[in-house]
């Protein structure tokens, strides 16, 4: 009973915040829908037992998408931009209801499937390298899919950077602000770290660390502790390239010495995975720091 | 015994949440909301997590959620103050423009 009372309040609470941040006529009160969406969405998963995807949701989907759209928010300064304009909407409905068969029609043919793919991945788990089943099939039997997700991560950054975007100013920062962001950087540090650490053998993993990591360096920059982020600087390039380019060597690495594209070798696969996990973990908190509080190029008129 | 008083204890937290809340909704400027809000976020979880510490388990848990609510209500704190400064900027503003 109480089950059903929680899971029902999340369902509907869920489905009221989707609702009013499309409908909301300010774009600002539609972010703030969005975030707390996303939080309950986090909820959700964790309630049904997809705690890598919880991880995932709160820090990606409801945090640094956030905060992305905050600071897109601050940058189109014209009244008009603000208020959200809808031109067709039923044609974007009926396109909606489309979508949604085709969904329910995947999700109904799952309920009733064999699960042959569920225990061939728990049988091979022991050769993968790590322990933790999302871990083995994010990094090691679906590693193509995360190398290729990297690869949208690079892109949607390299695509950021050709916009010229009005710079805005930071506020002066306050003593508190400051006092509190140096305090928070190491527990950050050491909690993505162990996020990262933890992702062998339990839910967490490279996306979930590199978001808090991320979160940290955006406070230090806000706060004007750490210097400008310019693509200029040859750190920051290494470490936005870090992750594919690693990944892409292992790649072809396992091609040309060993049996397939990403087929590790069993004496190292953990150790491998682990590497990977680092190098993507850096990638995407750079990234993801960039895309929120990187020094853009202006135009000069 | 001790799951009635964790009971009771959990009550009154879920109670600051729900005053901080109508507090948010009800309040007429900035600083009242905040007053109300920071209630819930350091009091209310405060006493939520005191009640779940009398039912834990392990010394392990208890760190665990005392640590939650040391961050939480540092992190509460400090967002308290940047909006209440941004409000007083704001308001100083609105002031020179009349």
């Amino acid at each position: 009973m109480t089950d059903w009372l929680f899971d029902g309040v999340l369902v509907s609470l869920l489905l009221a915040l989707a609702i009013a941040s499309i409908f909301t006529k300010h774009l600002f009160n539609s972010i703030m829908l969005y975030i707390a969406f996303g939080l309950l969405l986090a909820i959700t998963w964790a309630r049904l037992g997809a705690v890598d995807l919880a991880l995932a949701e709160a820090a990606i989907g409801a945090g640094i998408t956030g905060v992305l759209l905050l600071s897109a928010y601050a940058q189109s300064n014209s009244d008009n931009d603000q208020l959200q304009k809808r031109q067709m909407p039923w044609l974007a409905f009926a396109f909606l209801i489309l979508i949604l068969i085709w969904l329910i029609q995947a999700v109904w043919s799952l309920a009733g499937h064999s699960t042959t793919l569920i225990d061939l991945s728990q049988q091979a788990l022991p050769e993968s390298g790590v322990s933790h089943p999302t871990t083995a099939v994010l990094l090691n039997f679906r590693a193509w899919d995360t190398l290729l997700e990297l690869g949208v991560l690079l892109l949607a950054f390299l695509g950021a950077r050709q916009l010229a975007i009005q710079p805005y100013k930071l506020p002066t920062s306050w003593p508190l602000l400051t006092v509190w962001s140096q305090i928070l950087a190491p527990i950050i540090v050491v909690v993505g770290g162990y996020i990262l650490w933890r992702g062998t053998s339990a839910p967490g993993g490279a996306f979930q660390a590199g978001a808090l990591l991320a979160a940290g360096a955006i406070l230090l920059r806000l706060t004007q502790i750490i210097p400008p982020l310019s693509w200029h600087s040859l750190w920051l390039r290494g470490l936005v390239l870090m992750g594919v380019s690693l990944f892409i060597l292992v790649a072809a690495a396992t091609a040309f010495w060993g049996d397939a594209w990403l087929q590790y070798p069993l004496a190292f696969n953990g150790l491998l995975i682990f590497s990977i996990e680092i190098a993507a973990t850096l990638s995407i908190a750079a990234t993801l720091t960039w895309l929120v509080v990187g020094e853009r190029r202006t135009l000069h008129p | 015994m001790i799951e009635w008083l964790s009971f009771v204890v959990i009550s009154a937290g879920v109670f600051f949440f729900i005053a901080g809340t109508v507090g948010l909704i009800r309040f007429p400027d900035a600083y009242s909301r905040l007053h109300a809000i920071t209630k819930a976020d350091t009091l209310g979880l405060g006493l939520v997590i005191f009640g779940l510490i009398m039912q834990a388990d392990s010394l392990r848990n208890v760190i665990v959620m005392l640590s939650i609510w040391l961050l939480m209500m540092a992190s509460a704190a400090t967002a308290c103050q940047l909006l209440a400064r941004y409000q007083q900027q704001s308001d100083k503003e609105m002031q020179r423009d009349d």
